[in-house]
């Protein structure tokens, strides 16, 4: 079944037992994001320490897409710094935009790979983007600059 | 149901033969599965006798209406007041210049809100405006806008566990204060077929106009607006066979007569000064631009395609699909449908959840098997909120639909339960 390319094991797996899941202190900032399409929603917490991501804590509502895409964002990104977190960010975002078409990095993107799939169905996207656009707002709140990262911005369109 | 009660219940009713007219129902998606196609709440599917009448309106007659004198300005403007007729005589208007063409229920629905605002009959502070917690968001948002700008209080119905409306409090939520009420004659979310016309003469004690969205209520249904005794009844041509963009008001005409214009513009003038204008007479008051002509030709076609099946058999064949759909949904474990169980004043909407799967994956996992329907809050998400989730899976039906298709539908849920169980 085609389907099977969406749903791949990895991504059932996070679904079931998501890793990093419920709201935790200490933070630095915490947003808000829905799909107003479905009503997933997700409260998103990051810690900084310096440029380096410490903690990024959650709790959400939602598909298994975006379910298991918050649990695969948080263990991409916990521990890195703010760049690799974001040029993560890019290279997702990429590969959502890809229409299936993507060659993610694996080096990159590690278990994130697996929402290649998605890609090849419009209306999943913004499912498997939530979270990663909550972590981008969130870290733009706690480095208390949203400019400075405007080289990660979105394009139109793909964030709604 | 029995087998042989469905059998009985559909039968003078060749559904094989419909489903012939529609040519999309032929296809086949996702790698060749053929489409099951139970979302018709959302928008229904075209026959081809309303595909070749939009054809046939800009390949032989395109013009502008009521302007150009030319040969097909003529034939233009003539199709066009044609289709007018037919949707008046469909709903039972009492003439002609009481069916107003907007672009959908939504834009209908806005008029009303908005003419409403101003004028010897505009609402003001103290006033009170009523909806139910069941409305689609274009039945709740106009009204809300309106309440915002007049400094009038919104109120509204409950519903109850079993997706009735709960009019227990109606003497103190339609009172003195009340000045309009505004309610679904079919819940799109709930299938809920609403007491319009008990309501209708309650707010008429109190002098209350009332407003009714009949986008679900009029593909489905017969519908006689004037014996509901309701003011206003707006609905959706895309629903109903047509195409979009082309939607109905049906108002009362003393009333529309009385009230303020909507949008102002070419077509809804009488004279036009640097001053001030006067305007046109109903129903061009309140159609101002160049209209959706070849659109409204075209809804005048799927007015011709449902009166000749006749509206009484299909709504007993969506009487009889929502029995079976009902009866074999709530034999599935894990299955929790919102809105009234039994088919008795119910129409052929049925939402759901599914254990613990999401919607969106019930949804993906159906659309695999060439079952479409919809996920999410149906632009309903007070009512969502009502019976406490966020989403909900919804299959809806009309008069191509078979058995089949239902049995397609519950082998699907199987699987998804499979799937994410």
């Amino acid at each position: 079944m085609q389907l099977e390319s969406m749903y791949q094991e990895i991504i059932l797996d996070h679904y079931r037992h998501p890793h990093h899941k419920g709201l935790r202190e200490p933070f630095d900032a915490e947003v808000h994001h829905v799909n107003p399409t479905c009503g997933d929603e997700i409260t998103l917490r990051v810690k900084l320490e310096g440029n380096k991501v410490v903690d990024i804590s959650y709790d959400s509502a939602g598909c298994s897409i975006s379910q298991a895409s918050a649990s695969v964002l948080s263990d991409l990104v916990i521990g890195r710094e703010v760049g690799a977190g974001l040029a993560a960010h890019q290279e997702f975002v990429a590969l959502m935009q890809s229409k299936g078409q993507g060659e993610p990095d694996e080096d990159v993107l590690e278990d994130a790979v697996a929402f290649a799939g998605v890609s090849k169905y419009p209306a999943r996207v913004k499912c498997a983007l939530l979270s990663w656009m909550a972590w981008k707002d969130a870290t733009a709140q706690a480095l208390g600059a949203p400019a400075s990262l405007d080289d990660a911005t979105i394009p139109e369109g793909s964030s709604q | 149901m029995s087998e042989a009660a469905l059998h009985d219940a559909l039968e003078g009713f060749d559904v094989e033969a419909v489903r012939k007219d529609f040519p999309i129902l032929q296809r086949t998606v996702r790698g060749g599965v053929p489409l099951v196609y139970l979302d018709s709440a959302n928008t229904s599917q075209k026959p081809q006798q309303v595909l070749d009448v939009l054809t046939d309106f800009y390949e032989q007659h395109n013009a502008n209406i009521h302007r150009a004198t030319h040969a097909l300005g003529e034939e233009a403007t003539e199709a066009y007041e044609d289709a007018r007729s037919k949707v008046a005589a469909f709903v039972g208007a009492g003439s002609t210049d009481e069916i107003v063409f907007t672009k959908n229920s939504s834009e209908a629905l806005n008029l009303v809100a908005n003419v409403l605002a101003w004028g010897a009959r505009g609402l003001k502070a103290g006033d009170e405006v009523v909806i139910t917690e069941m409305e689609h968001h274009s039945n709740i948002v106009p009204w809300q806008l309106l309440c915002e700008r007049t400094g009038a209080t919104l109120r509204w119905f409950g519903v109850t566990d079993d997706g009735r409306l709960d009019l227990s409090n109606i003497d103190e939520v339609i009172n003195p204060r009340t000045k309009v009420v505004s309610l679904a004659h079919v819940s799109n979310v709930l299938g809920t077929v609403n007491p319009v016309a008990q309501i209708a003469v309650r707010a008429h004690e109190f002098g209350a106009l009332v407003a009714v969205d009949g986008s679900q209520s009029v593909p489905q249904l017969p519908v006689d607006v004037r014996a509901l005794g309701v003011d206003f009844y707006a609905f959706t041509g895309h629903k109903m066979c047509g195409p979009t963009g082309i939607g109905v008001l049906w108002g009362r005409r003393d009333l529309l007569d009385e009230l303020p214009p909507f949008l102002g513009g070419g077509e809804m003038i009488e004279i036009v000064t640097m001053q001030k204008s006067t305007y046109a007479s109903l129903p061009h008051k309140y159609e101002a631009g160049t209209p959706p002509i070849a659109e409204a030709v075209a809804l005048g076609a799927a007015v011709d395609y449902l009166s000749a099946i006749g509206m009484p058999a299909i709504a007993a064949h969506e009487q009889a699909i929502t029995a079976y759909a009902l009866e074999r949904l709530n034999a599935v474990d894990g299955l929790r449908i919102l809105g009234p169980a039994e088919p008795v004043d119910r129409g052929g909407a049925i939402s759901f959840t599914l254990a613990d799967v999401h919607p969106h994956d019930v949804a993906q996992i159906l659309d695999g098997r060439g079952v479409a329907v919809r996920a999410g809050h149906h632009c309903g998400r007070p009512i969502h909120q009502r019976f406490g989730v966020s989403a909900s899976t919804r299959a809806s039906f009309y008069l191509y639909t078979t058995p089949a298709e239902i049995d397609a539908l519950i082998d699907a849920l199987d699987e998804a339960k499979g799937f994410f169980g």
